[in-house]
């Protein structure tokens, strides 16, 4: 008798433990549900109200004066990847080479300091890192131009190459070094030859999310890329970019202009989205180089 | 060759003069009242021995007994823990390499390390092996090639995979692998190979070849093998150490060791009564 009802009642406790597992699954599916319905919203209507807008002039044409209908935005798709070039330039060196010294001689105070300053900068609204560059950069130069908005950029990306490659830095197994140090290996040496090889896939992967997360950003280059409607060849004069024309087109008075914003805003989803993939495809086969 | 004998207890002192009595021409490797600390803990414990050349000699001892940190004390690989201390001396072929002008590059080059588990680097066969000749400088080019199959040759593994030099490393078996880092360590002509239990993450097969391997290298080169396994250390080893609580509790030829320890603890030990 004892053992039965000793049965019975863990089998009700069972039956509890069954609806408690059914209800966070089912909720967790749900809230995964909710976390995806912004996403392909966002996706969903960028990409039905930009269709209608590309076509061939929207990639090779110039805009029209204001008035007139057509024209195009490829002073813009090559002024962001202007922007974006020169962003890499500055980010992507010292945050690889700021994160490699954190992971790798970072113990100690100073590097501490440096660790918390990224973090601080991380969360730093980009509006006030571009007031920073407009100080720095577009007052002294005398005015608005292609150099500064790479610079304001950069700024931005700095603090999460640095995190990220510190991170991946870290995660190489300590074997891998001393392996290369046992075979007399300086540790400079065996930093550059055997753990960046080691995190190169983790580290390119951190680079093109900076790069996307930069991409896309409009505050910063407001009062330092400005913006241009025309081709601009040379870096010290404001240079046109993608978020920069969504911006003025939006909120302007045309509905042309609005079908514009919405085709470029098309464009820079699909550049932002392209550079997350290739970061996927960098990741994968990571530490399975073949020469 | 002077034995310190200032910090040393009557037995460790009576044993150092047995082996430098036995070995004054032979020794390759001597330690002398060599102490380490991570931090305040003390993880060796006055060392006095001698390693003699172109044998192999085994240390065993229970977890946590001193015997990595003493072969990471021959190429001062613990140099690179933070915190830690050495005291004492190590003479490689008479000369300290405590000492402050000896170029940590050029000693780990004459003295290698094999690890407990094969760590080839993410790079082709090929690569791995040329790794340390191209940071030594030793040769490019054609050479490079020479000695890239010399040292896979010296390590058995030449025939096995002379085919897949341009394939990543981890393409090979396990066994292969740890055959390969061996090979990556005689690429830059050691004359001292540390092996820090390097069978422990191989199959009994793998085992035996890298056994046989080892019987093979003692005829160049100067093998000190840290080992789990005491079968291993008796099968393959001329002297053995037993290390206890990072004090070098008996040393002396592999026979003895293994069948009259003058020890108790050792014989505890290696009958099986702790560790």
């Amino acid at each position: 008798m004892t053992s039965m009802s000793a049965t019975r009642r863990r089998g009700l406790w069972q039956a509890k433990r069954r609806v408690a597992n059914g209800l966070l699954w089912a909720g967790s599916i749900l809230a995964t549900i909710l976390a995806m319905v912004p996403l392909v919203m966002v996706i969903y209507y960028v990409a039905a109200q930009g269709l209608p807008a590309i076509n061939l002039d929207f990639f090779t044409k110039l805009p029209k004066p204001v008035g007139e209908s057509g024209g195009g935005m490829a002073h813009a798709i090559v002024g962001t990847l202007v922007l974006i070039g020169l962003a890499s330039l500055v980010g992507l060196p010292v945050g690889i080479l700021g994160g490699i010294y954190l992971a790798e001689f970072g113990n100690n105070r100073f590097g501490w300091n440096v660790r918390f300053a990224a973090d601080v900068l991380c969360g730093v609204p980009s509006i006030v890192t571009g007031i920073f560059i407009y100080a720095v950069v577009v007052v002294p130069m005398g005015g608005f131009s292609a150099l500064a908005g790479g610079a304001a950029l950069g700024v931005m990306m700095i603090p999460i190459v640095i995190r990220t490659t510190e991170e991946l830095v870290r995660m190489v197994p300590m074997s891998l070094r001393e392996a290369s140090l046992s075979l007399g290996a300086t540790h400079w040496r065996t930093v550059l030859k055997v753990v960046l090889l080691a995190a190169k896939g983790g580290v390119i992967t951190g680079a093109l999310l900076a790069v996307a997360r930069i991409a896309g950003e409009t505050a910063p280059l407001l009062f330092t890329a400005f913006g241009n409607r025309y081709w601009s060849a040379r870096l010290d004069e404001p240079i046109a970019s993608l978020p920069v024309m969504i911006f003025n087109y939006a909120t302007g008075p045309y509905e042309d202009w609005h079908r514009q914003a919405w085709g470029a805003a098309l464009v820079l989803v699909a550049i932002v989205l392209i550079l997350s993939v290739a970061a996927r495809y960098a990741t994968k086969g990571r530490a399975h180089t073949v020469r | 060759m002077t034995i310190q004998t200032t910090e040393t207890t009557p037995r460790q002192q009576k044993e150092g003069l047995q082996a430098s009595e036995q070995s004054d021409r032979l020794a390759k490797i001597q330690t002398r009242s060599l102490n380490f600390y991570y931090g305040q803990f003390q993880a060796l414990a006055n060392v006095d021995l001698n390693i003699r050349e172109r044998q192999i000699t085994a240390f065993i001892g229970p977890s946590g007994c001193g015997k990595s940190t003493f072969l990471r004390a021959l190429n001062r690989m613990n140099d690179i823990i933070e915190g830690a201390r050495t005291e004492g001396s190590v003479l490689l072929d008479g000369e300290d390499i405590y000492d402050r002008d000896v170029d940590v590059v050029l000693l780990r080059r004459r003295v290698g390390m094999v690890f407990q588990r094969p760590n080839p680097f993410p790079m082709s066969v090929y690569d791995n092996i040329a790794f340390g000749p191209r940071i030594h400088g030793l040769a490019r080019g054609a050479d490079l090639d020479d000695l890239v199959e010399r040292s896979l040759q010296r390590a058995a593994l030449w025939d096995e995979i002379k085919d897949k030099l341009r394939d990543s490393a981890f393409s090979l078996s396990g066994g292969q692998q740890q055959r390969l880092c061996i090979a990556r360590v005689l690429s830059v002509e050691p004359e001292v190979v540390l092996m820090d239990e390097p069978c422990s993450a191989l199959d009994p097969i793998s085992t035996l070849r890298i056994e046989e391997l080892m019987q093979e290298l003692k005829e160049k080169y100067t093998i000190v093998i840290v080992t789990h396994n005491m079968q291993q250390a008796a099968r393959v080893s001329e002297e053995t150490g037993f290390f206890l609580h990072g004090e070098m509790i008996e040393f002396g030829p592999s026979s003895q060791i293994f069948t009259d320890p003058s020890d108790k603890r050792t014989e505890d030990y290696i009958t099986g009564r702790f560790g």
